[in-house]
């Protein structure tokens, strides 16, 4: 299973990132294999607009199962991720993401 | 640290008088984001000094390389805004008009197009006058507030509350429900609502509202001028109930409300005890929301 | 002859001020005719305080790229064109955003297989509704569209080739200083721009008298809750030689029909007293114009 979480930086410790749009990173997991991946998204904060679908389109090409996030996505990027098959558990925006993974297999998120 | 933005879709709520208070009330403890940047109202009440400032671009312009450019036409031919004009062969872009969509930059065949990032305003920071800092801008005149605007205010005011050890930023937060409103709402712990009991603030509250219940955050309402139609502040408070909003204070109709903004006080540190008791207990009430543990 | 009614900031009273005068400019009869239409795009109140009976309704639309997947290569140049992030390659699809296209036509034009046709898309709704003394006009966006300015042009359009020129067409325009309120205030004879005595009242009619000033636009003020605050927004516009139309007062009493969604100029003579200034004031404005 590929958890992909918002993060502010780029390891376990750092804090999650609880918009989605505007996420720094996206910090991909899989936990078969004990591999992760860091996609860098800090170039969004250009865009003046539409940061939420271009955020969600980067997700859909890394395709994960799984989307720990803080607030959820808003409408637009919620239409993109419509697209991709995958499962969305927030309030996870106040947690580091090592924090963040351990309520998830705990069931603690809500799901979106 | 948390995060709290305070909206009110409608204008003229009392939103920024009110979001100033708290920031007066809670005062070292908080660093203030004015998001508000259409009504950027805030450094009226609490003495910024603007001790720092950067440029501020967002979204694109399209700018003509008059050495490369030959004349075709075919720029003004494809745009769809009329920002290109044509002074007696002299080919231009009116900024104002331009959209950014570059769609002339890629049709150009000479290649004398270019799309350049568009100056929209300043970002301050600023010392208070509550012994804390504020984030701040001001656009230029026809300049649209955007999702990235908003973003950069509140990632600058994060970072001064990381450096400092403040436990909670204070959002002033865009007005509407389009692109600004939603990037405000964006990673924010708790939403304040402000409203007033009119056909309009009842309206735009429940809009705005919509919003609130996508991104799942919680949110409390404060009534201002409740008196003035108490059917209507009837009508917001089963609304809020309905909705788990918590209802954080009721504030009657008074003009002492103006007259400490036109003497550049906040409504706390004027001469009115009852409302300041109001607003004193309805940050306390907010703080017990914010800081409160969703455990399951 | 068209005014935009504005302001910089929310709130001023900009719906309070369009309503009463439409109402009070009919029943004076300085103009063969009086139109009211509400700008206000994205939040359109002024039909909370007019009874009325529809008369017409007509679908805005605006054209947005539609999709057509068996032309569509996959090549993924519109992906690649499109700054407003409102159209995505998503593997082999592609997804539109109606409520972020600007209707630019770069994809659609650029694509080369001819897939991404421009089709007409609901943005809004135009109202025109019959009163018993004037013509009311109301624009409004669907919910979650983003682009204003498209409405406004089409509304402000329908107007000039509808009614007769010597009508007066009173726009109660967006709040603010950007594109949605410049759209209206181009588009009118004269603007007048709605404040409040007070400090905010000030900072945000300044932002909205450079914005007219950078469009060239002719403008005067009306001061709404007089009485409130201080002198500095009168100050304010005699040392910057614009015209005070008039003084609307601050009274409860205004504030609490306007919670229940009434017109105000009859019931508080103060009120109609300086509401019949701006009257007069525009009666005296198209004489002018007529007689250039």
């Amino acid at each position: 299973m590929r958890i992909a979480f918002t993060t502010k930086g780029k390891d376990w410790d750092s804090q999650m990132d609880p918009r989605f749009g505007r996420t720094d990173y996206i910090f991909l997991y899989d936990d078969e294999s004990e591999e992760t991946l860091i996609e860098d998204n800090t170039a969004i904060q250009n865009a003046a607009h539409g940061a939420g679908p271009q955020t969600a389109k980067k997700l859909f090409d890394l395709s994960p199962d799984i989307l720990i996030t803080g607030n959820g996505p808003g409408g637009n990027a919620a239409e993109v991720l419509k697209k991709s098959e995958l499962k969305i558990y927030i309030g996870a925006g106040n947690m580091t993401v090592k924090e963040a993974y351990s309520a998830f297999k705990e069931g603690r998120l809500d799901a979106n | 640290m948390k995060e709290v933005v305070v909206i009110s879709g409608k204008g003229g709520t009392g939103k920024t008088s009110i979001t100033a208070s708290f920031a007066v009330i809670g005062r070292d403890n908080i660093v203030v984001g004015d998001c508000d940047v259409d009504a950027d109202d805030m450094h009226l009440l609490l003495e910024p000094d603007y001790k720092s400032t950067e440029d501020f671009y967002s979204g694109y312009t399209a700018v003509i390389d008059q050495e490369k450019c030959t004349a075709c036409g075919k720029c003004m031919d494809v745009c769809r805004f009329k920002a290109v004009d044509n002074k007696i062969g002299k080919f231009e872009i009116n900024s104002a008009d331009c959209e950014g969509c570059g769609y002339c930059c890629v049709i150009c065949p000479e290649k004398a197009i270019t799309m350049q990032d568009a100056y929209v305003g300043e970002v301050f920071i600023s010392g208070i006058k509550t012994g804390t800092e504020m984030v701040h801008a001001r656009l230029k005149a026809g300049a649209d507030n955007s999702g990235k605007l908003v973003a950069r205010v509140k990632k600058i005011a994060g970072e001064i509350a990381k450096k400092d050890g403040k436990d909670l930023i204070l959002i002033d937060g865009s007005p509407g429900i389009g692109c600004p409103v939603i990037s405000s709402l964006s990673g924010a712990d708790f939403v304040i609502l402000v409203t007033e009991p009119t056909p309009s603030g009842i309206h735009d509250l429940k809009r705005v509202f919509e919003l609130i219940q996508k991104f799942k955050i919680r949110s409390g309402l404060i009534i201002n001028k409740h008196d003035l139609n108490l059917e209507l502040s009837a009508e917001l408070k089963d609304f809020a109930k309905n909705e788990g909003i918590k209802v954080l204070a009721e504030i009657p109709y008074e003009p002492d409300f103006t007259k400490a903004m036109t003497e550049g006080f906040t409504v706390v540190e004027y001469n009115n005890k009852t409302l300041k008791k109001i607003l004193t207990e309805a940050w306390a009430e907010a703080e017990k929301e914010i800081y409160k543990e969703v455990i399951k | 002859m068209k005014i935009a009614i504005a302001s910089g900031k929310g709130g001023t009273g900009k719906t309070t001020l369009s309503t009463n005068l439409a109402d009070l400019c009919a029943e004076r009869k300085d103009f063969p005719g009086i139109i009211l239409a509400d700008m206000d795009v994205e939040e359109p109140n002024s039909g909370l305080f007019i009874q009325r009976e529809v008369q017409k309704e007509i679908i805005r639309n605006k054209m947005i790229p539609q999709w057509d997947k068996d032309l569509c290569s996959n090549c993924g140049v519109c992906d690649s064109i499109c700054r407003f992030n409102s159209l995505l390659k998503l593997g082999k699809t592609i997804l539109v955003m109606p409520e972020l296209c600007h209707s630019c036509y770069a994809c659609s034009e650029l694509c080369p297989e001819n897939a991404l046709p421009m089709q007409m898309q609901k943005m809004g709704r135009q109202t025109i509704f019959n009163t018993d003394s004037f013509i009311f006009i109301e624009s409004r966006l669907d919910v979650g569209q983003e682009q204003a300015v498209p409405l406004i042009a089409q509304s402000i359009e329908y107007i000039d080739s509808k009614y007769p020129k010597d009508f007066l067409v009173l726009l109660d325009s967006p709040p603010g200083s950007s594109c949605p309120v410049i759209e209206a205030a181009k588009n009118s004879d004269f603007v007048i721009l709605v404040t409040e005595p007070t400090p905010f009242g000030l900072h945000d009619l300044k932002m909205a008298v450079n914005t007219m000033r950078e469009i060239k636009k002719d403008f005067a003020v009306v001061i709404n809750r007089f009485g409130i605050g201080n002198d500095a927004v009168i100050r304010y516009c005699s040392d910057e030689k614009i015209d005070i139309i008039a003084k609307l007062p601050d009274k409860r009493e205004i504030a609490e029909l306007y919670s229940k969604g009434k017109l105000v100029h009859r019931d508080v003579p103060e009120f109609g007293k300086e509401l019949k200034k701006v009257a007069k004031y525009l009666k005296r404005l198209s004489d002018r114009r007529n007689n250039q």
